[in-house]
């Protein structure tokens, strides 16, 4: 239950440095809290805002943030048979399978355990999570122009510091760096918003060439 | 906007709630996973990549290259998350007004 709280309290950070992004990045205080209640995942948020805030057509900061929001697929995929959820609770414990509370939930040793610490995290990371963003989007909105406070960097600041924990294996490093080469390329070639969709490909490349 | 806001909210619902309603088997595949486990990394890079050097159609080396490496050296120093955002965004912001 601490733990929980704990897990909670960190991801706060996260949420106020999204709230300011996405009002710097051009969306109202109502759009960006929108996008911590209804699609609640750190990284595709953050990738909505970036595509749109780069220029993009919203609908492909959309399948950006589709494409990133693909692995909480995996994890509800693990959380399937330590959780067994049926009906309501399927349904109500689908929209807080994130990063943290599955985390919080895999290393248990019962099922009961599991679904304390999956049901606990995911509510306590929820509620944190959106008022962190309000307080953001608020404090954001307060400050004046982005570009003279360096937020276009501290978007990229961000992506780099959830792409860091990721970088764990030598494929994950090449599939990396690949993908920063062809987005960087296409830039002047293709429609804002289209480079990093494109990068998607070089995982499936990398996914299925080579074993190891 | 708002159709792409709710098109990200009820797609990334979707997602979630397909991970707990099909047969583990579905998704099994060791390329499968493999590729979905690259995803991540595949995107956030490009997207580091197209935050730091994008401006509109054109690449540019501006300030923000400079604050994005700020950021990396407080990332190997293992500063959280916070501190690696403001500092990419002070470093930016200061050698603009140099």
């Amino acid at each position: 239950m601490r733990d929980s709280l704990a897990v909670g309290i960190a991801t706060g950070a996260y949420g106020i440095s999204f709230g300011a992004i996405g009002v710097a990045t051009g969306l109202s205080v109502l759009q960006t809290c929108t996008l911590s209640v209804l699609v609640f995942t750190g990284a595709s948020q953050f990738a909505f805002v970036g595509v749109v805030g780069a220029g993009g057509a919203p609908l492909a900061g959309a399948a950006t943030a589709l494409l990133l929001g693909s692995r909480n697929t995996l994890y509800g995929l693990r959380l399937t048979s330590l959780l067994n959820l049926r009906g309501a609770r399927r349904l109500a414990g689908a929209q807080v399978v994130i990063d943290e509370s599955t985390a919080m939930a895999v290393n248990r040793q019962d099922e009961s355990h599991a679904r304390l610490g999956f049901f606990t995290t995911g509510l306590a990371v929820f509620v944190l999570w959106n008022l962190a963003t309000l307080a953001g989007a608020l404090g954001g909105q307060a400050l004046g122009d982005p570009r003279d406070l360096g937020f276009d960097a501290a978007v990229a600041a961000a992506f780099l510091a959830l792409l860091w924990p990721q970088l764990t294996t030598r494929r994950s490093r090449v599939t990396a760096l690949g993908a920063v080469g062809v987005a960087v390329l296409l830039v002047p070639v293709v429609p804002a918003g289209v480079p990093v969709l494109a990068a998607a490909g070089v995982a499936v490349v990398a996914g299925t060439l080579g074993r190891r | 906007m708002w159709t792409a806001i709710l098109v990200t909210a009820v797609g990334c619902y979707l997602l979630k709630l397909a991970g707990l309603s099909v047969p583990e088997s579905v998704l099994a595949h060791p390329t499968a996973q493999r590729v979905a486990g690259l995803l991540p990394a595949a995107m956030l890079a490009a997207l580091v990549g197209v935050q730091t050097f994008a401006d509109g159609p054109s690449l540019v080396v501006d300030a923000r290259v400079v604050g994005v490496t700020a950021g990396a050296v407080a990332l190997l120093l293992r500063a959280p998350f916070l501190v690696v955002v403001a500092v990419a965004a002070v470093t930016a912001a200061l050698v603009r007004l140099i």
